[in-house]
Protein backbone atom coordinates (compact mmCIF):
# COMPACT_ATOMS: atom_id res chain seq x y z
CA UNK A 1 0.00 0.00 0.00
CA UNK A 2 1.70 3.28 -1.16
CA UNK A 3 0.44 6.10 1.67
CA UNK A 4 0.54 9.85 0.64
CA UNK A 5 2.36 11.29 4.04
CA UNK A 6 1.23 14.62 2.87
CA UNK A 7 -2.47 13.87 3.14
CA UNK A 8 -2.41 12.92 6.82
CA UNK A 9 -4.52 13.88 8.46
CA UNK A 10 -4.64 16.85 11.59
CA UNK A 11 -5.01 16.35 15.31
CA UNK A 12 -6.10 19.80 17.82
CA UNK A 13 -3.20 19.03 19.27
CA UNK A 14 -0.65 19.05 16.68
CA UNK A 15 0.16 22.28 14.14
CA UNK A 16 0.47 21.25 10.01
CA UNK A 17 3.82 21.00 8.69
CA UNK A 18 4.29 24.72 7.39
CA UNK A 19 5.56 23.31 3.67
CA UNK A 20 3.88 19.66 1.75
CA UNK A 21 5.96 17.00 2.10
CA UNK A 22 7.28 16.05 -1.47
CA UNK A 23 7.28 11.97 -1.48
CA UNK A 24 5.57 8.94 -0.49
CA UNK A 25 6.02 5.97 1.53
CA UNK A 26 5.65 2.87 1.34
CA UNK A 27 3.62 1.57 4.65
CA UNK A 28 3.34 -2.74 4.92
CA UNK A 29 0.03 -3.30 5.51
CA UNK A 30 -1.63 -4.54 8.88
CA UNK A 31 -0.86 -7.34 10.25
CA UNK A 32 -4.23 -7.41 11.63
CA UNK A 33 -6.28 -7.10 8.29
CA UNK A 34 -9.59 -8.90 8.36
CA UNK A 35 -10.49 -11.72 6.05
CA UNK A 36 -12.03 -10.39 3.14
CA UNK A 37 -16.48 -9.57 3.76
CA UNK A 38 -18.56 -10.26 1.09
CA UNK A 39 -18.87 -6.60 0.82
CA UNK A 40 -21.87 -4.49 1.80
CA UNK A 41 -25.13 -5.43 3.33
CA UNK A 42 -26.72 -2.31 4.46
CA UNK A 43 -26.24 0.54 2.76
CA UNK A 44 -27.90 3.94 3.89
CA UNK A 45 -27.98 6.93 1.49
CA UNK A 46 -28.69 10.22 2.35
CA UNK A 47 -31.18 9.18 5.55
CA UNK A 48 -33.52 12.21 7.27
CA UNK A 49 -35.20 11.08 9.86
CA UNK A 50 -37.66 12.94 12.16
CA UNK A 51 -39.58 12.65 15.60
CA UNK A 52 -42.62 14.59 14.48
CA UNK A 53 -41.40 17.88 14.06
CA UNK A 54 -38.22 17.18 15.48
CA UNK A 55 -35.28 16.28 12.68
CA UNK A 56 -33.46 13.58 14.65
CA UNK A 57 -30.96 12.10 11.36
CA UNK A 58 -28.97 14.43 9.08
CA UNK A 59 -27.99 13.08 5.60
CA UNK A 60 -26.65 9.93 6.72
CA UNK A 61 -24.75 7.95 4.48
CA UNK A 62 -23.17 4.76 5.61
CA UNK A 63 -22.27 1.16 4.16
CA UNK A 64 -21.94 -1.82 6.03
CA UNK A 65 -20.13 -4.60 5.59
CA UNK A 66 -20.83 -7.95 5.88
CA UNK A 67 -20.39 -10.47 8.74
CA UNK A 68 -18.51 -7.56 10.61
CA UNK A 69 -19.09 -6.00 13.62
CA UNK A 70 -19.89 -2.39 13.79
CA UNK A 71 -19.86 0.09 16.85
CA UNK A 72 -22.17 3.44 16.80
CA UNK A 73 -20.69 6.11 19.15
CA UNK A 74 -21.74 9.33 20.27
CA UNK A 75 -23.03 11.15 22.98
CA UNK A 76 -26.23 10.62 24.46
CA UNK A 77 -29.11 12.26 21.55
CA UNK A 78 -26.74 12.11 19.01
CA UNK A 79 -29.22 9.51 16.91
CA UNK A 80 -26.99 6.16 17.29
CA UNK A 81 -30.12 4.62 18.81
CA UNK A 82 -32.38 6.24 16.55
CA UNK A 83 -30.21 4.49 13.14
CA UNK A 84 -29.90 1.42 15.04
CA UNK A 85 -33.86 1.67 15.43
CA UNK A 86 -34.71 2.32 12.01
CA UNK A 87 -32.82 -0.41 10.26
CA UNK A 88 -35.34 -3.12 11.47
CA UNK A 89 -38.15 -0.34 11.57
CA UNK A 90 -38.37 -0.29 15.63
CA UNK A 91 -39.04 3.68 15.01
CA UNK A 92 -42.54 2.59 13.34
CA UNK A 93 -43.83 1.68 16.54
CA UNK A 94 -43.30 5.26 17.71
CA UNK A 95 -46.07 7.58 16.32
CA UNK A 96 -45.37 10.78 14.22
CA UNK A 97 -41.87 9.26 13.55
CA UNK A 98 -40.67 9.09 9.74
CA UNK A 99 -37.85 8.72 7.09
CA UNK A 100 -38.37 11.80 5.17
CA UNK A 101 -35.96 11.57 3.06
CA UNK A 102 -33.05 9.11 1.44
CA UNK A 103 -33.36 4.91 1.71
CA UNK A 104 -31.66 1.76 3.90
CA UNK A 105 -31.26 -0.88 1.53
CA UNK A 106 -30.34 -4.07 2.70
CA UNK A 107 -28.60 -6.29 -0.08
CA UNK A 108 -30.08 -4.17 -2.37
CA UNK A 109 -34.08 -4.04 -1.10
CA UNK A 110 -35.20 -0.49 0.91
CA UNK A 111 -36.44 -2.12 3.53
CA UNK A 112 -39.05 1.48 4.00
CA UNK A 113 -40.34 -0.08 0.17
CA UNK A 114 -44.11 -0.38 0.53
CA UNK A 115 -43.98 -4.48 -0.52
CA UNK A 116 -41.47 -4.81 2.92
CA UNK A 117 -43.67 -6.23 5.63
CA UNK A 118 -41.57 -4.90 9.14
CA UNK A 119 -42.19 -8.05 10.19
CA UNK A 120 -40.66 -9.93 8.16
CA UNK A 121 -37.59 -7.75 8.45
CA UNK A 122 -37.06 -7.58 12.27
CA UNK A 123 -37.10 -11.56 11.55
CA UNK A 124 -33.67 -10.58 9.42
CA UNK A 125 -32.76 -8.14 11.46
CA UNK A 126 -32.78 -9.58 14.96
CA UNK A 127 -32.40 -7.03 18.09
CA UNK A 128 -30.89 -7.61 21.46
CA UNK A 129 -31.89 -4.43 23.89
CA UNK A 130 -30.07 -2.23 26.41
CA UNK A 131 -32.09 -4.34 29.68
CA UNK A 132 -32.58 -8.19 29.13
CA UNK A 133 -36.05 -8.66 28.40
CA UNK A 134 -36.58 -12.77 28.42
CA UNK A 135 -40.41 -13.77 28.34
CA UNK A 136 -41.84 -14.80 31.49
CA UNK A 137 -41.18 -18.37 29.92
CA UNK A 138 -39.22 -21.38 30.28
CA UNK A 139 -35.74 -21.09 28.84
CA UNK A 140 -36.45 -23.68 26.75
CA UNK A 141 -39.65 -21.63 25.40
CA UNK A 142 -37.75 -18.26 25.26
CA UNK A 143 -35.72 -19.80 22.27
CA UNK A 144 -38.78 -22.18 20.95
CA UNK A 145 -41.39 -19.03 21.34
CA UNK A 146 -40.39 -17.24 17.88
CA UNK A 147 -40.08 -20.22 16.14
CA UNK A 148 -43.32 -21.93 16.95
CA UNK A 149 -44.89 -18.44 15.53
CA UNK A 150 -42.72 -19.46 12.07
CA UNK A 151 -44.43 -22.47 12.12
CA UNK A 152 -42.19 -24.69 13.65
CA UNK A 153 -44.07 -27.59 15.63
CA UNK A 154 -41.07 -30.30 14.87
CA UNK A 155 -40.24 -31.17 18.74
CA UNK A 156 -37.02 -32.84 17.63
CA UNK A 157 -36.20 -29.75 14.76
CA UNK A 158 -37.09 -27.57 18.03
CA UNK A 159 -34.79 -29.36 19.93
CA UNK A 160 -31.96 -28.94 17.79
CA UNK A 161 -32.37 -25.37 17.38
CA UNK A 162 -32.63 -24.60 20.83
CA UNK A 163 -29.23 -26.19 21.76
CA UNK A 164 -27.77 -24.72 19.01
CA UNK A 165 -28.92 -21.42 19.87
CA UNK A 166 -27.97 -21.69 23.21
CA UNK A 167 -24.56 -22.84 22.26
CA UNK A 168 -24.52 -20.32 19.93
CA UNK A 169 -24.97 -17.88 22.54
CA UNK A 170 -22.41 -19.78 24.56
CA UNK A 171 -25.35 -20.33 27.43
CA UNK A 172 -26.05 -23.82 27.04
CA UNK A 173 -23.12 -25.31 29.34
CA UNK A 174 -24.82 -22.88 32.02
CA UNK A 175 -28.55 -24.02 31.87
CA UNK A 176 -28.40 -27.30 29.72
CA UNK A 177 -29.84 -29.20 32.85
CA UNK A 178 -32.75 -26.81 33.76
CA UNK A 179 -34.26 -25.80 30.47
CA UNK A 180 -37.48 -25.43 31.74
CA UNK A 181 -36.81 -23.64 34.88
CA UNK A 182 -38.08 -19.78 34.11
CA UNK A 183 -35.82 -17.35 32.09
CA UNK A 184 -36.08 -14.75 34.83
CA UNK A 185 -34.48 -17.00 37.38
CA UNK A 186 -31.36 -16.73 35.28
CA UNK A 187 -29.02 -13.31 36.00
CA UNK A 188 -28.42 -10.60 34.56
CA UNK A 189 -25.41 -11.85 32.47
CA UNK A 190 -27.08 -15.04 31.47
CA UNK A 191 -30.54 -13.15 30.66
CA UNK A 192 -28.66 -11.25 28.11
CA UNK A 193 -27.00 -14.28 26.44
CA UNK A 194 -30.48 -15.60 26.13
CA UNK A 195 -32.27 -13.10 24.71
CA UNK A 196 -29.08 -13.22 22.00
CA UNK A 197 -29.95 -17.19 21.89
CA UNK A 198 -33.33 -16.15 21.44
CA UNK A 199 -32.76 -13.81 18.52
CA UNK A 200 -30.21 -15.82 16.85
CA UNK A 201 -32.67 -18.91 16.81
CA UNK A 202 -34.50 -17.64 14.06
CA UNK A 203 -31.61 -17.16 12.26
CA UNK A 204 -31.26 -13.42 11.21
CA UNK A 205 -28.69 -12.30 8.92
CA UNK A 206 -28.03 -8.98 11.38
CA UNK A 207 -27.95 -8.51 14.87
CA UNK A 208 -28.57 -5.41 16.30
CA UNK A 209 -27.26 -4.58 19.53
CA UNK A 210 -28.89 -1.45 21.77
CA UNK A 211 -26.49 -1.58 24.70
CA UNK A 212 -25.64 -4.92 25.14
CA UNK A 213 -23.75 -4.57 28.17
CA UNK A 214 -24.52 -1.46 29.55
CA UNK A 215 -26.33 -3.31 32.70
CA UNK A 216 -23.98 -6.00 33.18
CA UNK A 217 -21.02 -6.69 35.55
CA UNK A 218 -17.82 -7.00 34.05
CA UNK A 219 -17.30 -10.61 34.09
CA UNK A 220 -20.82 -10.63 32.19
CA UNK A 221 -20.04 -8.28 29.33
CA UNK A 222 -16.65 -9.85 28.76
CA UNK A 223 -18.97 -13.08 27.94
CA UNK A 224 -21.30 -11.23 25.26
CA UNK A 225 -17.93 -9.68 24.16
CA UNK A 226 -16.42 -12.82 23.56
CA UNK A 227 -20.16 -13.86 21.93
CA UNK A 228 -19.48 -10.91 19.75
CA UNK A 229 -16.42 -12.34 18.32
CA UNK A 230 -18.02 -15.56 17.80
CA UNK A 231 -21.40 -14.45 16.11
CA UNK A 232 -19.53 -12.41 13.20
CA UNK A 233 -18.62 -15.69 11.76
CA UNK A 234 -21.95 -15.94 10.61
CA UNK A 235 -24.11 -13.08 11.73
CA UNK A 236 -23.42 -9.23 10.79
CA UNK A 237 -23.60 -7.18 14.38
CA UNK A 238 -24.08 -3.67 14.44
CA UNK A 239 -23.64 -2.60 18.23
CA UNK A 240 -24.68 0.65 19.97
CA UNK A 241 -22.42 1.50 22.90
CA UNK A 242 -21.00 3.81 24.84
CA UNK A 243 -17.87 2.25 25.86
CA UNK A 244 -15.28 3.24 23.99
CA UNK A 245 -12.97 0.08 25.33
CA UNK A 246 -16.00 -1.81 24.12
CA UNK A 247 -16.03 -0.77 20.76
CA UNK A 248 -12.57 -0.62 20.19
CA UNK A 249 -12.26 -4.05 21.17
CA UNK A 250 -15.45 -5.70 19.53
CA UNK A 251 -15.68 -3.71 16.57
CA UNK A 252 -14.20 -3.84 12.95
CA UNK A 253 -15.29 -0.43 11.84
CA UNK A 254 -17.08 2.37 14.00
CA UNK A 255 -19.14 5.33 12.83
CA UNK A 256 -18.93 7.90 15.32
CA UNK A 257 -22.47 10.59 15.49
CA UNK A 258 -22.99 13.68 17.02
CA UNK A 259 -26.12 15.74 16.66
CA UNK A 260 -27.84 13.74 14.35
CA UNK A 261 -24.71 13.65 11.82
CA UNK A 262 -22.24 11.13 11.16
CA UNK A 263 -19.01 12.97 11.70
CA UNK A 264 -16.78 9.61 11.13
CA UNK A 265 -16.89 6.43 10.21
CA UNK A 266 -13.47 4.22 9.44
CA UNK A 267 -12.02 1.13 10.41
CA UNK A 268 -11.98 0.94 14.25
CA UNK A 269 -8.40 0.85 14.55
CA UNK A 270 -8.28 4.09 12.60
CA UNK A 271 -10.72 5.74 15.00
CA UNK A 272 -8.82 5.39 17.94
CA UNK A 273 -5.06 5.55 16.53
CA UNK A 274 -5.70 8.31 14.32
CA UNK A 275 -9.26 9.36 13.24
CA UNK A 276 -9.56 12.25 11.03
CA UNK A 277 -11.56 14.56 12.51
CA UNK A 278 -11.37 16.84 15.56
CA UNK A 279 -14.46 15.97 16.98
CA UNK A 280 -14.13 12.20 16.64
CA UNK A 281 -10.43 12.49 18.72
CA UNK A 282 -12.29 14.78 21.15
CA UNK A 283 -15.37 12.31 22.12
CA UNK A 284 -13.33 8.76 21.65
CA UNK A 285 -10.47 10.97 23.92
CA UNK A 286 -12.73 11.83 26.71
CA UNK A 287 -12.59 15.80 25.78
CA UNK A 288 -16.26 16.03 25.28
CA UNK A 289 -19.80 14.22 25.47
CA UNK B 1 -13.82 19.98 27.39
CA UNK B 2 -10.52 20.19 30.31
CA UNK B 3 -10.67 16.88 32.57
CA UNK B 4 -8.60 16.59 35.27
CA UNK B 5 -6.21 14.36 34.42
CA UNK B 6 -4.93 16.74 31.75
CA UNK B 7 -2.35 17.82 33.77
CA UNK B 8 -0.20 14.36 33.85
CA UNK B 9 -0.35 14.39 30.10
CA UNK B 10 1.69 18.37 30.46
CA UNK B 11 3.54 17.08 32.92
CA UNK B 12 4.60 13.52 31.07
CA UNK B 13 5.24 16.10 27.77
CA UNK B 14 7.50 18.69 29.72
CA UNK B 15 9.59 15.66 31.25
CA UNK B 16 10.35 14.52 27.65
CA UNK B 17 11.05 18.20 27.05
CA UNK B 18 13.74 18.34 29.95
CA UNK B 19 15.31 14.84 29.02
CA UNK B 20 16.04 16.13 25.03
CA UNK B 21 17.73 19.13 26.75
CA UNK B 22 19.41 17.31 29.52
CA UNK B 23 20.72 14.87 26.58
CA UNK B 24 21.46 17.54 24.45
CA UNK B 25 23.53 19.37 27.13
CA UNK B 26 25.24 16.06 28.15
CA UNK B 27 26.53 15.65 23.87
CA UNK B 28 27.54 19.18 24.09
CA UNK B 29 29.54 18.95 27.41
CA UNK B 30 30.86 15.52 26.80
CA UNK B 31 32.23 16.99 23.51
CA UNK B 32 34.06 20.72 25.33
CA UNK B 33 35.55 18.16 28.32
CA UNK B 34 37.20 16.24 24.93
CA UNK B 35 38.19 19.57 23.21
CA UNK B 36 38.97 21.65 25.71
CA UNK B 37 40.68 18.58 27.88
CA UNK B 38 38.72 18.90 30.73
CA UNK B 39 38.43 16.34 32.90
CA UNK B 40 36.59 18.00 35.52
CA UNK B 41 33.84 18.58 32.90
CA UNK B 42 34.25 14.92 32.00
CA UNK B 43 33.46 13.70 35.55
CA UNK B 44 30.21 15.89 35.68
CA UNK B 45 28.97 14.10 33.02
CA UNK B 46 29.20 11.13 33.53
CA UNK B 47 27.71 11.61 37.02
CA UNK B 48 24.93 13.69 35.68
CA UNK B 49 24.00 10.44 33.51
CA UNK B 50 21.88 9.48 36.54
CA UNK B 51 19.59 12.41 35.75
CA UNK B 52 18.73 10.95 32.67
CA UNK B 53 18.41 7.81 34.02
CA UNK B 54 16.14 8.92 36.73
CA UNK B 55 14.16 10.57 33.88
CA UNK B 56 13.45 7.98 31.82
CA UNK B 57 12.17 6.01 34.80
CA UNK B 58 9.93 8.54 35.84
CA UNK B 59 8.71 8.65 32.03
CA UNK B 60 7.69 5.02 32.42
CA UNK B 61 6.36 5.37 35.31
CA UNK B 62 3.72 8.27 34.37
CA UNK B 63 3.40 6.28 30.66
CA UNK B 64 2.23 2.97 32.34
CA UNK B 65 0.39 5.23 34.86
CA UNK B 66 -1.43 6.38 32.28
CA UNK B 67 -2.54 3.61 29.96
CA UNK B 68 -3.32 1.87 33.10
CA UNK B 69 -5.84 4.34 34.50
CA UNK B 70 -7.06 6.99 31.17
CA UNK B 71 -7.26 4.65 28.79
CA UNK B 72 -5.33 6.67 26.33
CA UNK B 73 -6.46 6.31 22.51
CA UNK B 74 -5.53 8.08 19.12
CA UNK B 75 -3.19 11.06 19.82
CA UNK B 76 -2.85 10.54 23.48
CA UNK B 77 -2.13 6.76 22.63
CA UNK B 78 0.66 7.84 20.30
CA UNK B 79 2.05 10.12 22.90
CA UNK B 80 2.66 8.05 25.65
CA UNK B 81 4.53 5.58 23.32
CA UNK B 82 6.56 7.64 21.41
CA UNK B 83 7.25 8.75 25.25
CA UNK B 84 8.64 5.78 26.42
CA UNK B 85 10.44 4.79 23.46
CA UNK B 86 11.99 8.64 22.96
CA UNK B 87 12.74 9.02 26.62
CA UNK B 88 14.84 5.34 26.08
CA UNK B 89 16.84 6.75 22.92
CA UNK B 90 17.46 9.97 25.09
CA UNK B 91 18.86 7.56 28.20
CA UNK B 92 21.06 5.53 25.52
CA UNK B 93 22.29 8.97 24.34
CA UNK B 94 23.01 10.06 27.88
CA UNK B 95 25.07 6.81 27.89
CA UNK B 96 27.39 7.43 24.75
CA UNK B 97 28.03 10.61 26.35
CA UNK B 98 29.22 9.13 29.65
CA UNK B 99 31.19 6.87 26.95
CA UNK B 100 32.67 10.12 25.14
CA UNK B 101 33.55 11.19 28.62
CA UNK B 102 35.17 8.14 29.88
CA UNK B 103 37.37 8.22 27.21
CA UNK B 104 38.07 12.11 26.98
CA UNK B 105 39.54 11.93 30.50
CA UNK B 106 41.88 8.58 29.79
CA UNK B 107 42.93 10.73 26.41
CA UNK B 108 43.58 13.74 28.73
CA UNK B 109 46.26 11.97 30.24
CA UNK B 110 48.42 11.66 26.67
CA UNK B 111 49.26 14.06 24.07
CA UNK B 112 46.57 14.87 21.38
CA UNK B 113 47.09 12.70 18.59
CA UNK B 114 45.74 15.47 15.68
CA UNK B 115 43.75 18.12 16.03
CA UNK B 116 39.91 17.50 16.57
CA UNK B 117 37.92 18.81 13.57
CA UNK B 118 35.73 15.98 12.51
CA UNK B 119 34.55 14.87 15.87
CA UNK B 120 33.31 18.26 16.83
CA UNK B 121 31.58 19.07 13.13
CA UNK B 122 30.11 15.39 13.84
CA UNK B 123 28.80 16.12 17.58
CA UNK B 124 27.48 19.48 16.07
CA UNK B 125 25.52 17.97 13.62
CA UNK B 126 24.01 15.29 16.07
CA UNK B 127 23.61 17.89 18.43
CA UNK B 128 20.86 19.91 16.22
CA UNK B 129 19.63 16.38 14.59
CA UNK B 130 18.77 15.83 18.43
CA UNK B 131 17.62 19.56 18.86
CA UNK B 132 15.42 19.18 15.73
CA UNK B 133 13.89 15.94 16.52
CA UNK B 134 12.94 17.86 19.81
CA UNK B 135 11.04 20.48 18.04
CA UNK B 136 9.31 18.02 16.33
CA UNK B 137 8.09 16.38 18.85
CA UNK B 138 6.98 20.36 20.04
CA UNK B 139 5.33 21.28 16.90
CA UNK B 140 4.49 18.38 14.89
CA UNK B 141 6.43 18.85 12.25
CA UNK B 142 6.90 15.90 9.61
CA UNK B 143 8.88 17.45 6.94
CA UNK B 144 11.69 18.45 9.52
CA UNK B 145 11.26 14.90 11.11
CA UNK B 146 12.45 13.45 7.34
CA UNK B 147 15.06 16.34 7.15
CA UNK B 148 16.67 14.34 10.24
CA UNK B 149 16.52 10.70 9.12
CA UNK B 150 17.99 11.59 5.79
CA UNK B 151 20.88 13.66 7.76
CA UNK B 152 22.13 10.86 9.60
CA UNK B 153 23.96 9.72 6.01
CA UNK B 154 26.30 12.57 6.66
CA UNK B 155 27.40 11.60 10.17
CA UNK B 156 27.46 8.09 9.30
CA UNK B 157 29.65 9.22 6.33
CA UNK B 158 32.19 11.24 8.79
CA UNK B 159 32.63 8.25 11.07
CA UNK B 160 33.48 5.95 7.90
CA UNK B 161 36.13 8.86 7.25
CA UNK B 162 37.09 8.99 10.46
CA UNK B 163 37.87 5.42 10.62
CA UNK B 164 39.84 5.14 7.51
CA UNK B 165 42.04 8.19 9.18
CA UNK B 166 42.53 6.38 12.36
CA UNK B 167 43.55 3.11 10.73
CA UNK B 168 46.21 5.00 9.04
CA UNK B 169 47.59 6.56 12.02
CA UNK B 170 47.65 2.84 13.79
CA UNK B 171 49.69 1.68 10.92
CA UNK B 172 52.06 3.98 10.14
CA UNK B 173 52.18 4.59 13.87
CA UNK B 174 51.64 2.12 16.47
CA UNK B 175 52.17 3.78 19.26
CA UNK B 176 48.80 5.59 18.49
CA UNK B 177 46.80 2.89 18.39
CA UNK B 178 45.20 3.10 21.74
CA UNK B 179 44.36 6.96 21.36
CA UNK B 180 43.60 6.09 17.74
CA UNK B 181 40.78 3.42 19.45
CA UNK B 182 39.63 5.73 22.18
CA UNK B 183 38.80 8.46 19.40
CA UNK B 184 37.30 5.31 16.97
CA UNK B 185 34.88 4.97 19.80
CA UNK B 186 33.96 8.51 20.51
CA UNK B 187 33.27 8.46 16.45
CA UNK B 188 31.15 5.69 17.09
CA UNK B 189 29.13 7.20 19.90
CA UNK B 190 28.34 10.14 17.75
CA UNK B 191 27.30 8.00 15.29
CA UNK B 192 24.79 6.58 17.50
CA UNK B 193 23.90 9.71 19.53
CA UNK B 194 22.79 10.60 15.81
CA UNK B 195 20.82 7.15 15.49
CA UNK B 196 19.02 8.24 18.41
CA UNK B 197 17.93 11.39 17.06
CA UNK B 198 16.90 9.43 13.84
CA UNK B 199 14.89 7.23 15.71
CA UNK B 200 13.38 10.16 18.15
CA UNK B 201 12.33 11.99 14.17
CA UNK B 202 10.97 8.64 13.27
CA UNK B 203 9.28 8.68 16.35
CA UNK B 204 7.75 11.90 16.10
CA UNK B 205 6.35 11.33 12.55
CA UNK B 206 4.50 8.47 14.10
CA UNK B 207 2.94 10.74 16.68
CA UNK B 208 1.80 13.26 14.55
CA UNK B 209 0.42 11.33 12.09
CA UNK B 210 0.41 7.47 13.16
CA UNK B 211 2.57 6.16 9.86
CA UNK B 212 5.39 4.01 10.56
CA UNK B 213 8.29 4.93 8.79
CA UNK B 214 11.11 2.96 10.47
CA UNK B 215 13.60 0.85 8.12
CA UNK B 216 12.57 3.05 5.15
CA UNK B 217 15.49 3.24 3.35
CA UNK B 218 14.28 5.44 0.50
CA UNK B 219 13.53 8.48 2.97
CA UNK B 220 17.66 8.45 3.63
CA UNK B 221 17.98 9.63 0.32
CA UNK B 222 17.68 12.76 -0.03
Amino acid sequence: MVTDISSSKTTPHMETPAAPATFKVNVPSSSTKLPATTGTLIDIDNLDFYYGAKQALFDVNLKLDDKRVTAFIGPSGCGKSTLLRCLNRMNDLIDGTEVKRGSIKIRGVDIYGKNVDAIELRKRVGMVFQKSNPFPKSIYENIAYGLRIQGQNNKVRLDEIVEKSLRGAALWEEVKDRLHESGLGLSGGQQQRLCIARTIAVSPEVILMDEPCSALDPIATAKVEELIHELKKEFTIIIVTHSMQQAARCSDKTAFFYMGKLIEYDDTRTIFMNPSNPQTEAYVSGRFG
Amino acid sequence: MKRFFDTELEQFRSHLMLMGETAIRQVRDALKALVDVDVALADRVIAADDELDRLEMEIDDEAIRYMNLRAPVATELRLVIVGMKASHDLERVGDECTTIAKRAVRLAAEPPLKPYVDIPRMANIAIEMLREAMECFLHGDTEKALAIVRRDAEVDAINKQLYRELTSFMIERPATTTRALELMFISKSLERIADHACNIAEEMVFLAKAQDIRHREELKKS
